[in-house]
């Protein structure tokens, strides 16, 4: 059975299938969820209930909610480009569930475990820019293309501070593969010795999500609704899944980079009792709440001041601490010597 | 397999590469070219170079491509309309087409690998090594010098293009931020006691900002000339910090 799975064709698809499917299916019940957790954190921050009538505290609300977007009609507006309108939301969907690849669960647990892992997950989430410029576009409308050049312009400026803090990290790990990155911080997560690093790259990420307070790209006060104000049902339905997925997916990248993925904060016994996926998972969900709390308290940028944050502020700043940790690894001789892996 | 997989992104990235060119709509052309640049990476991946395949990806795919995009989707462009010269401008850009074409040729017909490359250490792949760490010793280690130098060559080529664009717009308010946290709501907010059913209207019916500070720091802003201030704010009464440079 082992060798079938292992060394025939046919048996490497099925598993590469089955292990998809292990960390896919998960995940949509995980983004289902987190919509019901929003609401229902935000309520709490807010003094309000939330959804409690379907199901007991409301657990069916993602669920009925799925099935209303489902059973809606699908409306593409007559000026839109038909082809480009549907493409996007498959777009954007489809890139927040590919990265999820080489996202590693436990020591080796990962769909693929490729060398290059870091920059597998740069380059999907520098391609998630695409769904909502599209969108934006095909949409023939003003307030969506107008969302969408936003967007763009968003994405762009935070994926350079975003690649400046991989970097630094990735100075002190010597290693490009996501595995070896959480195997480096054993000893100490790296949100202790790189702490501005952390911040800049949650800050970040929250921009590259479009999450409040970066959400202008969808600013219902001056776009409606932005790059998705045209779309409906089911289109609508797999952009809300895809930037949901986006957070789970930054989320798992905060915690690999700076948390220290599967690894229990020390390494003594009761903790290492909690298998390592459970560890992650804790992390991930710790960080989605910091996202939610994030929106509940704090009102939306101007965007001229989301321009200045991003290149006045992060960029110099983690160019800066980039040549500081280089230069610190290298005087005091840590400066791993990479390559072999 | 490695055969099939090449062939499939080969084709589609010759076919897209044929319609960037062809195609009606310049989004479409730009979009086309997004994915020939994928095939492209795709064909790094079988050939063994992941950490170039990636680069191509995050590079013209995450960057370059966005920024064609964002001007093509701005722009406007028409194809129909720029089809009229085409009649003009087909010989001349065959003549270029065809010496470019011509070069190559030749280069390509006389390519030549040096003799001795077995003999340098450092370009030899070794097993046990990522290409990813061969890549960085070959770039920073053995030739840092002609990398740093195209590096500063692209960074002057980024900065003139941001001289030459950059135009200072005296009708613009920017926000100083420092100055704005500066401010608290006694220098901002004035309480003013009016008699019961005046109100301001003696002032034209609302309050302007300080018109001196407004028309003295952006000038022509309010329909009044720099000239035409009675005087300059008084330093210590800077009532609208917040705006204005």
């Amino acid at each position: 059975m082992a060798h079938f799975f292992l060394h025939t064709l046919i048996g490497q698809v099925i598993l590469t299938v089955l292990e998809a499917l292990a960390v896919l299916v998960p995940l949509l019940l995980g983004v289902a969820y987190l919509t019901l957790a929003e609401r229902k954190v935000m309520a709490a921050m807010q003094l309000r209930k939330g959804p409690n009538v379907n199901g007991p505290f409301g657990v069916l609300q993602a669920f009925a909610d799925a099935i209303k977007m489902i059973t809606k009609e699908t409306v593409i507006p007559a000026g839109a480009n038909r082809v480009l309108f549907l493409f996007a939301p498959f777009l954007t969907f489809s890139l927040a569930m590919v990265a999820w690849a080489v996202i590693p669960t436990n020591n080796g647990w990962a769909v693929a475990n490729i060398n290059v892992g870091i920059l597998y997950l740069l380059a999907i989430s520098s391609l998630g820019v695409y769904g909502i410029l599209i969108a934006g576009w095909a949409s023939n409308s003003k307030y969506a293309f107008l969302g969408g050049l936003r967007s763009a312009a968003q994405m762009v400026s935070y994926e350079v501070s975003i690649g400046l803090v991989i970097v630094s990290v990735l100075l002190a790990v010597g290693s490009l593969n996501l595995n070896d990155i959480v195997l480096a911080q054993r000893h100490v997560w790296f949100c202790l010795p790189m702490f501005p690093m952390f911040i800049v790259f949650f800050i970040s990420a929250l921009a590259e999500t479009n999450r409040a307070p970066f959400d202008l790209p969808e600013g219902e006060s001056e776009l409606v609704a932005g790059f998705f104000v045209e779309y409906s049902a089911l289109a609508f339905g797999l952009f809300f899944l895809g930037e949901y997925a986006n957070m789970f997916l930054m989320s798992g990248m905060v915690s690999i980079l700076f948390l220290g993925g599967w690894l229990p904060p020390v390494g003594i016994v009761p903790f290492t009792w909690i298998p390592g996926p459970l560890w992650l998972i804790a992390k991930i969900l710790f960080c989605l709440f910091v996202f939610i709390w994030v929106r509940a308290t704090f009102p939306r940028y101007r965007y001229d001041q989301l321009m200045r944050l991003g290149w006045k502020v992060f960029l110099p700043f983690s160019l800066v601490w980039m040549v500081l940790t280089a230069g610190f690894l290298l005087a005091t001789g840590l400066l791993p010597q990479g390559g072999a892996s | 397999m490695t055969q099939i997989v090449f062939y499939v992104f080969a084709t589609v990235l010759v076919l897209s590469a044929g319609m960037v060119v062809s195609a009606r709509n310049p989004v479409h052309s730009v979009l086309f070219l997004i994915l020939a640049f994928f095939n492209a990476a795709g064909l790094f991946l079988v050939a063994g170079a992941e950490f170039l395949a990636m680069i191509l990806v995050i590079v013209y795919v995450g960057a370059v491509a966005v920024l064609f995009l964002f001007v093509v989707m701005m722009l406007d462009v028409r194809f129909t309309q720029m089809r009229e010269g085409l009649q003009r401008y087909a010989p001349f850009g065959a003549a270029v087409g065809g010496v470019l074409f011509a070069e190559l040729a030749l280069a390509f017909g006389h390519w030549r690998i040096a003799e001795n490359i077995a003999d340098v250490p450092h370009l030899v792949p070794s097993p046990g090594r990522t290409n990813t760490a061969a890549l960085g010793d070959v770039l920073y280690t053995h030739y840092v010098f002609p990398f740093e130098a195209c590096g500063i060559v692209l960074l002057v080529a980024m900065i003139g293009a941001i001289v030459l664009t950059l135009r200072e717009r005296p009708m613009g308010r920017r926000q100083n931020i420092d100055r704005q946290h500066e401010r608290t709501a006694a220098a901002s907010v004035e309480m003013m006691a009016l008699p019961l059913g005046q109100g301001v209207t003696e002032l034209g019916g609302f309050r302007r900002p300080d018109k001196s500070y407004y028309v003295a720091s952006v000038p022509g802003s309010y329909g009044v000339t720099a000239e035409a201030v009675p005087q300059a704010a008084p330093a210590g009464d800077d009532r609208h910090g917040g705006l204005g440079q």
